[in-house]
């Protein structure tokens, strides 16, 4: 065990556990939160995705100890002063989540895409979005959603008079 | 609000709690408190609560597995009674606070269970009325209701609403019905015309919290005190424990206890990161079973053709088969293949067990919340109203999944350690060990005369269901077969037939089952896979009917259309409206009628279309896809699919849209990717590397959801609603291997559509 710090979703913590423990557990299981979800373990479905450094991250599969000082956000943390993400929005606007379980990692994986490149062409959403499984097949409002999104980024970054890529 | 209102309040954020409704009136004090009696069904004041800000909220013995059926309770419900939807909420199978209506299941949501709910909330609008009536001095037939509020229809001033009517007392009205299904009042439903929530499409109320993370699952509970368990599942099928090395997990911090019984191995520790540990690292000595648990998965199908029959359903006959099978001018045979597929829940099974105060409380997303409080309480000798089930949501639990069996794990483990337990199982547990929808081999023979009618058709269906389990039953869930639990016989599953209208001279359909040599503490165990075996009857019959059109050089829409125009009326409408579903979908995606193949053409890419048909309980769909066909690999590419779907009375068109569209997507990918792997010893199908399953690159281009009424008298005031959870997914199998077909003159009887096999199907066809 070692005392670990950490910044989530801007608030400092700190951690007594094994500095090779998986970050997914400490969000869940000390951290209280529950967005980011367990759901294979091996990084392959996305379940647990939390957003570290601009990357979305697969938290099953990362050290705790690798993180350190690094700022995490969760699906938690992805409203501002009360006011849901633009993508957040749009999966309600869009109905997109059937049981919702891996809706986490849907979101947080659009998240880093959108932030990269927002306004992708359908090839860039569902390349970039390849490997977020849902079992549900909520696969079609996902990318709607993502397209809604994309649209109300671009709007709002257009007014605010920044840069806009087309 | 008097403290005698049956009421539910959350407590530690999560916790739905309940007061007993028999007017004991103490609250429930969360976990240890009880016990839990039943809730009374005969009572209206189980079902619905209404407050005096004229809010209320429904009770019901479901549960919603994403679907949106929580918010059509709402509505079909809030417009019985008149209330506007959004001063309804919904409190859904939880054991010691809603009536058992048995959760969800076959679909049955709006079709069986939506009738109570709508006759309790006609009745309670009555009751409502009559106090109206009583308080305003004017009779009923002189009232109207709108929006919670009585008013006299010659004076709108006078009036009173409901909340001031019942907010704060017990309706105490007697309910009667021989059971649930059946529970009523005196008052009447309304006509369909007259609803005005039914129809439209308010958002599901649970999103928001799905999306921005604030929403407690299953997986979330937690409570003081909670320690992690893990199982160690034998390494080999049908091993026997020999011996456990306790040392081998000496060093792991944290470990509470290394729990066995017979063949079942658990660990127990504060932390859940320290279970996983200790799962990975404790020594485990198995013994292999003297002969091979199951033939590899590349062999299945030879043995289970081969195999003697376990079991079989007496034969549907119509006509004379043999004679019209010796008459036709043509006779067509062919077998199909369907492996096992595995539910592969995205989120492995989990539940967590409360035994404070000599009582259980789980918490579990189980479907069946009620059948797992029954189950629980038979395993572990408990008194049933000792036990409640907490229902949560939680991932794909659509069916017969392994949350039943987290469910009882939970609960041993905490009754032994003495300490709430959460479990969740690893990946490889949960795809490996899973319940599995059986492997079919399908045989089939059809006869067409000189004029290219179809006048006979075989069907005769072998699954390897050979001990199909039920939901949370204490002597079959995991757990128990692992401890060596044994019932006299398993319970046969069935090798499901074909269902379709059309009208053929002479039928036989056929069902046994097979035994492969394992039977208990098996991998490959068998129960209800999102709509149980009906993918697998219809990839063959309706891949065989196109078979057939081909044959009988006939377009295979004209084919089928003169088959149901050949059959006779039944219950349901169904020959009706499985006419209107095909012509539905026809029209929108412009049908071009032809025979199939088409005339291969020279590129890389293959295009073609096909449909297919079917109708589960009284749903009927029909599907049309035009798929790509990549010829240097093999990739199948749906470009575009239309769903033509009959469910009757459409209570949320936006939801039942989406849950078609993800049906489709889910039967595309059981066509297109989902097998269970297995070698003589163990599955080999352990995670999504090698159990593959649709992804966002595989999303048609076009998904197109038509809501069709077919009904003959489509104005009738009984319109009824049926289901809409399952149907969609049964025809996706053949309909791709239609459109294949169609794309490139090559038939694929064995699914899944894997480019490999494809491609090597393509390369023998010489295509």
């Amino acid at each position: 065990m070692a005392n670990i710090n950490l910044r989530v979703n801007g608030k400092a913590h700190t951690v007594d556990v094994d500095p090779a423990t998986p970050l997914l557990y400490v969000l869940r299981n000390d951290l209280d939160l529950q967005g980011p979800r367990f759901g294979c373990g091996l990084g392959q479905c996305g379940a647990c995705t939390v957003i570290i450094k601009g990357e979305a991250v697969r938290s099953c599969i990362r050290p705790i100890s690798t993180v350190q000082g690094a700022e995490i956000t969760t699906l938690e943390g992805l409203s501002q002063n009360g006011k849901l993400h633009p993508l957040q929005q749009a999966w309600i606007d869009e109905q997109v989540p059937a049981c919702g379980f891996c809706q986490n990692g849907q979101i947080m994986t659009a998240k880093a895409l959108l932030d990269k490149t927002p306004a992708p062409t359908d090839a860039q959403i569902r390349q970039g979005m390849a490997n977020t499984l849902c079992r549900c097949m909520t696969y079609y409002r996902i990318q709607a959603a993502i397209k809604r999104a994309s649209k109300t980024v671009s709007t709002a970054s257009n007014e605010s008079g920044s840069e806009v890529i087309a | 609000m008097t403290a005698s209102r049956r009421d539910f309040i959350k407590t530690s954020g999560f916790l739905v709690v309940g007061i007993g409704v028999a007017g004991d009136l103490s609250f429930a004090q969360g976990p240890g408190a009880g016990p839990y009696p039943d809730v009374d069904f005969r009572q209206l004041d189980s079902w619905i609560v209404i407050r005096q800000d004229n809010t209320a909220t429904f009770f019901v013995g479901k549960t919603d597995l994403g679907q949106g059926t929580g918010t059509a309770f709402r509505q079909i419900m809030a417009d019985e009674l008149d209330m506007p939807y959004d001063k309804t909420a919904c409190v859904m199978g939880n054991t010691d606070v809603t009536v058992d209506q048995g959760g969800s299941g076959g679909s049955d949501a709006l079709q069986t269970d939506g009738y109570p709910m709508r006759r309790v909330a006609a009745e309670a609008r009555r009751v409502l009325l009559e106090m109206a009536s009583a308080r305003l001095g004017v009779p009923v037939a002189q009232l109207v209701v709108s929006d919670s509020v009585v008013s006299v229809a010659a004076d709108p001033s006078k009036k009173v609403s409901y909340g001031e009517l019942i907010g704060g007392k017990r309706f105490n009205v007697t309910l009667t019905g021989n059971n649930i299904n059946a529970t009523t009042g005196v008052a009447k439903l309304k006509d369909v015309q007259q609803f005005k929530i039914v129809g439209t499409s308010p958002q599901r109320y649970d999103i928001p919290a799905k999306v921005d993370g604030s929403l407690k699952w299953a997986v979330d509970a937690k409570v003081p005190g909670m320690v992690h368990a893990r199982n160690v599942k034998p390494a080999f099928a049908g091993a026997k424990l020999v011996s456990i090395d306790e040392s081998s997990v000496k060093g792991v911090p944290g470990l509470i206890k290394v729990v066995s019984k017979g063949n079942y191995v658990a660990v127990v520790c504060e932390r859940e990161e320290q279970a996983i540990q200790a799962a990975r690292q404790l020594k485990v000595t198995w013994q292999k079973p003297a002969a091979a648990p199951f033939p590899a998965s590349d062999d299945l199908f030879t043995f289970m053709r081969r195999a003697e029959l376990t079991s079989s359903a007496p034969p549907i006959v119509v006509g004379n088969l043999d004679a019209s099978i010796k008459g036709a001018a043509k006779v067509l045979e062919a077998d199909y293949e369907i492996p096992f597929q595995g539910h592969t829940s995205i989120g492995p099974a989990h539940a967590m067990a409360d035994p404070s105060n000599d009582q259980l409380t789980i918490y579990s997303n189980d479907m069946k919340s009620y059948g797992l409080r029954d189950g629980v309480a038979e395993f572990l000798k408990i008194p049933r109203d000792r036990v409640r089930v907490v229902w949560m949501e939680g991932p794909q639990a659509y069916g017969r999944t392994a949350a039943d069996d987290a469910g009882f794990e939970a609960a041993f483990l905490a009754k032994e350690i003495g300490r709430p337990v959460r479990i969740q199982w690893m990946r490889n547990e949960e795809t490996a060990w899973d319940t599995k929808g059986p492997a079919f081999a399908v045989k089939v023979r059809g006869g067409l005369d000189a004029q290219g009618n179809l006048v006979a058709f075989d069907y005769d269906a072998r699954s390897a269901d050979f001990n199909h389990l039920g939901y949370n039953e204490h002597d079959t869930v995991l757990i128990s077969q692992l401890m060596g639990n044994r019932r006299a016989m398993p319970a046969r599953g069935s090798a499901a037939m074909p269902d379709d209208k059309y009208g053929i001279p002479s039928r036989r359909m056929a069902a046994s089952v097979v035994s492969l040599p394992l039977i208990w503490e098996t991998p490959l165990r068998t129960g209800n896979l999102r709509d149980p075996n009906g993918p697998q009857a219809t990839f063959a019959s309706e891949s065989f009917i196109d078979e057939l059109a081909a044959a009988a050089n006939a377009d295979p829409l004209e084919f089928r259309l003169k088959l149901l125009n050949a059959s006779e009326e039944d219950s349901g409408f169904k020959r009706a409206r499985s006419i209107a579903a095909l012509k539905a979908a026809a029209e929108a995606f412009k049908w071009d009628p032809r025979p199939s193949p088409k005339r291969v053409s020279s590129g890389e890419i293959l295009t073609g279309r096909g449909v297919a048909y079917t109708f589960r309980s009284q749903t009927v769909v029909a599907q049309m896809a035009e798929v790509e066909v990549n010829r240097r690999t093999g990739r199948v590419w749906v470009k575009r699919i239309v769903v033509a779907h009959d469910c009757g009375l459409v209570i949320n068109p936006e939801t039942l849209r989406r849950v078609v569209e993800a049906g489709a997507l889910y039967g595309l990918s059981r066509a297109l990717y989902e097998e269970v792997r297995f070698d003589t010893e163990k599955v080999t199908s352990v995670d999504w590397a090698s159990s593959p399953t649709l992804t966002h690159t595989d999303t048609p281009e076009s998904l197109e959801v038509l809501i069709v009424n077919g009904d003959p008298n489509p104005k009738r005031p009984d319109l009824p609603h049926y289901g809409a959870g399952e149907t969609m997914i049964k025809p996706m199998m053949a309909l791709i291997g239609n459109a294949i077909f169609d794309a490139t003159g090559v038939r694929l009887r064995r699914v899944p559509f894997r480019s490999a096999r494809v491609l090597a199907a393509l390369k023998s066809g010489n295509v």
